[in-house]
């Protein structure tokens, strides 16, 4: 494919942040719903388009989560498909925290019927709960029903208002 | 850079520490008593599956020549494993089960909060990360102690029965010995000495709200997993986990 004009440092930035942004429209391989933008696991993007090389840090989330190396594959196809040569790998320092989901990614989890985490909660004493929000009703009459769910960053709840099951995206 | 010289075998420590109970529970898959547990026993062993890789990896890139996270889970035999005789206690039943994790639990997520100040990044990076995950591990695990313990007559027995038969194998986690005071000393390694009381207060409150006790009679702690000493669960568990690398030797897909 042909590289972008980039005479400039101007274009050279604007070139940076296109790539960093088809990066971050990834879209999460278990919950497709939200971008891993939206996570806030795309920690760095340096891109040199000179030599065409292009270096990507990627937070993951749950340590044993299977979709992490499905994650960084999708960045190296990314890449690869803009004609960079990839470089991409996890940082697991700082750890990935729920309270780096975008706010657009709150509502976007909402939309698909998984209530968001409460932010700011990531670290709790051994039996405390914080009230959750139903994704349907926004009810807080709720109770969950298993601390693990499909995924390793989900809980299962019940709406007693709404009486519809839904999924929570735990605190982390 | 220079690694420390026991780094190496200290990352094996907790790393086989992981793979094992991961592997323990990866055994529930398909079998928990209801799906919501199954569930939950395999998202915790992923978890420590995770944990272990990252380890494994580390590990790996310090010793170099040939070595990588997949030789080291599946190409070394039992005597070379050096994980707590505790984490191969073979799942037995619900109660063993949740008794063993909790056990584990309760001594790791102190565990990694104090390695979060660890001089090793790696080592600070990872345990930032599993405190984190071992919390929830606590936390269901004591649950299910509480639930099982202060329930059924039946219940409360098998607890008991757990309890009676995994206590002797909690004393090694506390085990101190050269190469952990060489890598105290440097910073790295987290003494568990500094656990002994988060761990024993966390017994103490949720036996007691389970109506449940620790064998209160003096009893003699079983050891040797660090050395290579193991039980004779241990050769069967690596028979499945090392089926395949030992059959088809690097078998990839």
């Amino acid at each position: 494919m042909n590289a972008p004009a980039a005479d400039t440092a101007v274009e050279m930035a604007t070139d940076s942040e296109r790539v960093a942004e088809l990066i971050r429209q990834i879209p999460d391989p278990e919950i497709p719903a939200v971008t891993i933008g939206d996570l806030g696991m795309v920690r760095e993007v340096e891109i040199d388009p000179a030599t065409r090389r292009a270096r990507v840090m990627i937070s993951p989330t749950y340590t044993g989560c299977p979709a992490n190396s499905l994650i960084l594959d999708s960045v190296r196809e990314t890449l690869c498909r803009l004609g960079f040569e990839a470089d991409v790998d996890k940082a697991l320092f700082p750890p990935w925290s729920t309270d780096w989901i975008s706010d657009a990614g709150r509502q976007k989890l909402r939309d698909a019927g998984i209530a968001p985490p409460v932010k700011g909660e990531s670290r709790r004493a051994l039996f405390a709960r914080v009230p959750v929000a139903c994704a349907h009703c926004g009810s807080e009459h709720t109770k969950q029903i298993s601390e693990f769910g499909a995924t390793p960053c989900k809980a299962l709840y019940r709406c007693e208002r709404c009486r519809e099951p839904f999924e929570y995206f735990k605190c982390f | 850079m220079a690694q420390h010289p026991d780094l190496v075998e200290y990352c094996l420590r907790l790393a086989d520490d992981q793979l094992v109970l991961g592997h323990r529970l990866s055994e529930w898959c398909g079998h928990a008593p209801t799906l919501e547990e199954d569930l939950a026993l395999a998202n915790m062993g992923l978890d420590l599956i995770g944990q272990a890789r990252e380890i494994y990896g580390y590990a790996a890139r310090i010793m170099r020549r040939g070595c990588s996270e997949d030789s080291l889970a599946y190409l070394r035999t039992e005597r070379a494993y050096r994980n707590l005789l505790l984490v191969e206690h073979p799942n037995t039943d619900f109660a063993h089960t949740v008794v063993r994790q909790f056990y584990y639990a309760a001594f790791m997520t102190p565990y990694w909060n104090a390695m979060t100040a660890s001089a090793d990044d790696h080592l600070r990076a990872v345990a930032a990360k599993a405190e984190k995950e071992l919390a929830y591990h606590l936390r269901h695990s004591a649950q299910w102690v509480i639930r099982l313990g202060d329930g059924t007559t039946e219940s409360a027995r098998r607890m008991r029965a757990a309890i009676a038969n995994l206590h002797c194998y909690t004393g090694e986690m506390f085990e101190v010995g050269g190469m952990t005071r060489r890598l105290v000393d440097a910073g790295i390694a987290v003494s568990p000495e500094r656990v002994r009381r988060a761990w024993d207060e966390s017994v103490k409150s949720v036996f007691d709200e389970a109506g449940l006790m620790p064998p209160q009679a003096p009893i003699h702690m079983q050891t040797g997993g660090r050395a290579g000493l193991h039980t004779e669960h241990l050769g069967h568990l690596l028979s499945e986990l090392q089926y395949l690398q030992r059959t088809y030797p690097g078998a990839r897909w």
